[in-house]
């Protein structure tokens, strides 16, 4: 059917421009030029410039295009669709999107835009043409770029499968270690000052690294490794889960409690290690992501568990914070410790919780939702306002917050040290907070107040004839979803020392909802793989936290488009999705 | 005195005077019918009996207890149990945890699991299911569910809203079956409501006919099963 072939080439031109408006896009966000000062690969043998993450980026998104094209055209077999040769797709696709970014460098170079786009510098046209300026030579080499790229990126996707998760994996890591250079290498000269034993993990370093990016030497050995990897571990994790098998069933079952308890214990000595090993700038990124995670398992009871849409989570995260600032500070003469303050936080965010819920609670869906969006808002226009400003400081807030912990032993002998100017120790109450939190909702879950919750979520009327106490079950699930923000608050507090209204914006509650989102609706180990993945990786990328928002809202689209469960699905929406496939008679 | 009195019960929706002085009993270890046609008051009635919607004269009495001061969760703690009209499955919920919805108002664990398993085996097909998403039964399994839950809160009246609605002749056949399986077999009270009339008064033992809000006719199901007023207007003779 020639017809429906020219179809799919068809589609496979319109993937490439769809492809190469979203690069112009990036491209027209200043992206690029934000970029430009990464250096990823490091030049062959020493000359010449470093390859930086914009054209890593550029090359790499059209090498993408041709990937997926291809994937799809390469997709299995059948009779009813006839498939376009898969190099033939993706070299269309990757000629026009270069044709997209050839015709803006055409515009560009006769039009000035930057009246209307700030960032359609001369830079851009220079960059986008790839070096080849307004000349015939800047229209053909975008094109001729995506045409090799996009074959190139076919090529990848047509290999086998044995080979490919492996090349794919590789590749990844080669631009993620490059993009890391600076975290890494600041953090390997931390340890070596710090400790002798880390000359070893220096040299390697020293080894994968040139000055600026990674050295092609590295790039081969970071690929080997990958390749060897995915090709060897799978069928030595055959072999051995073959061997488990054998094994009678009450060994079974031993050994793998055995290996369960090993390996928390593990992660739980790596975890009180982590501060002192990585040092005071990843320990303090940990801080963060910690106080998110603890909001993110309490705002998930809430949304996740019991279906109460509440746009308002940080004002109890707000009210634990200034709760613990007013009490302990000395500005305020009530002079209490953090310990003693904590209570009174938790309680005071339970009471918010509580006299917020009653009244608004008896609403449902888009109401509730528009109610908690306005609370938030009073919560912080209530910091800021002259009539508590004696309290609460106005908007210059509280200073002089005490720390939570105090460690008087700095060095500690084999594992290292913490810096003394910054309160290092306040990951410690963060780690013991999420892992009450985390104990806390895994065993709600599973109780007969997380089965009404889920009940709720589904069918407020079923509910209901279940004989399940409507209000008081989703006050519970408010208070306790309060009680989590509260004490993430009073941690908060407690570590920065300072705070203002200015912290207890709208956009925490967005964070922390999209957090939840991209980890998975209600799942529990969502959050903590949607916490790392939106707070930690800006926080160490800093290039990328200008963008955060656009990648924010990319991420969604993404997910809600090709993933709506969720990184880290529950087992409902796995089984919903799993149960699609074969539906009962 | 019967285990369930509805006693002379005025029920409005704003101002629609939806149920005018409906008495209805019920006696422990009986199945009970009410009857009728479209809008005649057959939900309300069991809307008013579940505390969803509070009579403004009359009263509902559960062993003699006057309800109108309970709220409608705790109701069915004391063990009015209903199982609601298009049988209200939790879409995406396993069928286990449908069912442990159900006994949420309880808190004995080792009854909890006696029952779970007394409902499987009343209900084998949903034994195999268990850990499918509720929403993906049939409809025929979806109502053996909805009243599995039911049975999972231990009734002292369980009460039916139209089980056979949308199901194929042959699966509402299987579920009146199982209806009166479940009063012979385990002695559970029921107050069946449906339009299929028919069905309907042959597993009940007593049956009430219902027309615009008041009850028409009432009597022991055999003999309105072939009350000629009866058979004229519900059973198309």
């Amino acid at each position: 059917m020639p017809r429906s072939i020219q179809g799919r080439l068809g589609a496979a031109a319109a993937s490439g421009v769809y492809g190469g408006l979203a690069l112009l896009l990036a491209a027209l966000v200043g992206m690029f030029e934000q970029f430009a000062k990464r250096p990823i690969l490091a030049p062959l043998a020493g000359r010449g410039e470093p390859v930086t993450l914009d054209l890593v980026l550029l090359l790499g998104g059209l090498l993408v295009i041709g990937y997926l094209v291809a994937r799809r055209s390469a997709g299995p077999d059948s009779i009813a669709v006839a498939k376009p040769v898969p190099e033939l797709a993706a070299g269309l696709a990757g000629a026009a999107a270069g044709l997209v970014l050839a015709l803006y460098v055409l515009t560009a170079s006769r039009i000035d835009l930057t009246g209307i786009l700030i960032n359609a510098k001369p830079f851009l046209v220079d960059f986008l043409s790839l070096g080849g300026g307004a000349g015939p030579a800047g229209l053909a080499r975008p094109v001729l770029a995506g045409l090799l790229l996009a074959l190139a990126g076919a090529g990848l996707a047509l290999l086998p499968d044995r080979w490919r998760p492996g090349v794919n994996r590789g590749l990844m890591a080669v631009v993620l270690l490059g993009t890391l250079q600076s975290v890494l290498t600041r953090q390997v000269d931390w340890v070596t000052q710090s400790r002798r034993a880390g000359g070893l993990v220096a040299a390697v370093v020293d080894w994968v690294y040139a000055n600026k990016g990674v050295a092609p030497r590295g790039v081969l050995a970071i690929l080997a490794l990958a390749l060897a990897l995915s090709v060897g571990v799978r069928p030595l994790r055959a072999g051995l889960e073959r061997r488990f098998r054998r094994l009678p069933a009450d060994q079974q079952v031993r050994s793998a409690r055995l290996l369960r308890g090993l390996r928390v214990t593990l992660l739980l000595c790596l975890l009180m290690w982590l501060p002192l090993g990585l040092g005071t700038y990843p320990s303090d990124v940990m801080d963060t992501v910690g106080i998110y995670i603890l909001m993110g398992l309490g705002l998930n009871i809430v949304v996740g568990f019991a279906g109460l849409l509440d746009l308002g989570y940080v004002a109890f995260y707000a009210i634990g914070a200034y709760t613990v600032a007013v009490l302990t500070s000395p500005a305020s003469g009530i002079g209490l410790g953090f310990w003693a303050a904590l209570p009174v936080a938790l309680l005071v965010s339970i009471g918010f919780g509580i006299v917020l819920g009653i009244p608004v609670l008896k609403t449902h869906g888009d109401y509730l939702a528009i109610i908690t969006l306005g609370f938030g808002e009073i919560i912080r226009i209530l910091a800021i306002s002259d009539a508590l400003k004696p309290w609460l400081g106005g908007a210059r807030g509280i200073q002089l917050i005490p720390a939570a912990l105090r460690i008087p032993l700095r060095r500690f002998p084999l594992v290292g040290t913490m810096d003394p100017q910054l309160q290092q120790e306040m990951y410690y109450p963060i780690l013991a907070a999420v892992g009450l939190a985390l104990y806390l909702a895994w065993r709600l879950r599973g109780s007969r107040y997380g089965r009404a919750w889920m009940a709720l979520r589904e069918d407020e009327e079923v509910a209901e004839a279940m004989g399940i106490n409507l209000v008081g079950t989703k006050l519970f699930a408010f208070a306790t979803g309060a009680t989590m923000a509260g004490l993430g608050g009073a941690l908060f507090a407690s570590k920065v020392q300072t705070i203002f209204p200015a912290s207890f914006n709208l956009l925490i509650s967005i964070n922390i909802l999209v957090l939840i989102i991209v980890g998975g609706m209600g799942s529990i180990p969502g959050v903590f793989v949607g916490a790392l993945a939106l707070v930690a990786l800006p926080e160490l990328l800093r290039e990328f936290s200008d963008f955060r928002l656009l990648l924010y809202g990319v991420v969604l689209v993404i997910m809600m488009l090709n993933r709506p469960e969720g990184l880290w699905p529950t087992a409902i929406a796995r089984r919903e999705l799993s149960s699609k496939e074969a539906p009962s008679a | 005195m019967a285990l369930l009195e509805v006693d002379n019960v005025h029920s409005y929706y704003g101002n629609i005077h939806a149920l005018k002085g409906v008495t209805v009993s019920v006696e422990a270890g009986e199945v009970v019918t009410l009857i009728g046609a479209n809008g005649a008051g057959k939900s309300t009635t069991l809307k008013t009996i579940s505390g969803l919607i509070r009579p403004r004269e009359g009263a509902v009495r559960l062993e003699g207890d006057d309800l109108s001061s309970v709220p409608a969760h705790a109701i069915v703690a004391r063990g009015l149990v209903q199982v609601p009209e298009g049988r209200g499955i939790l879409g995406r919920l396993s069928v286990q945890e449908n069912l442990e919805v159900g006994a949420f108002t309880r808190n004995d664990k080792p009854g909890i699991a006696e029952d779970l398993e007394m409902v499987y085996t009343t209900f084998p097909r949903l034994r195999e299911r268990r850990r499918q998403a509720g929403g993906t039964l049939s409809g025929g399994e979806q109502q053996m569910l909805a009243i599995g839950r039911g049975l999972m809160a231990r009734p002292r009246v369980l009460l039916l809203d139209e089980p056979s609605m949308g199901l194929a002749p042959i699966l509402v056949e299987e579920i009146f079956a199982i209806i009166q399986r479940l009063n012979r077999d385990q002695a559970t009270t029921i107050l069946l409501v449906e339009q299929n009339a028919k069905a309907a008064l042959e597993v009940a033992h007593r049956g009430y006919v219902l027309e615009t809000g008041s009850i028409h006719l009432q009597g022991p199901a055999r003999q309105l099963l072939h009350d000629p007023r009866v058979m004229q207007a519900y059973l198309g003779a």
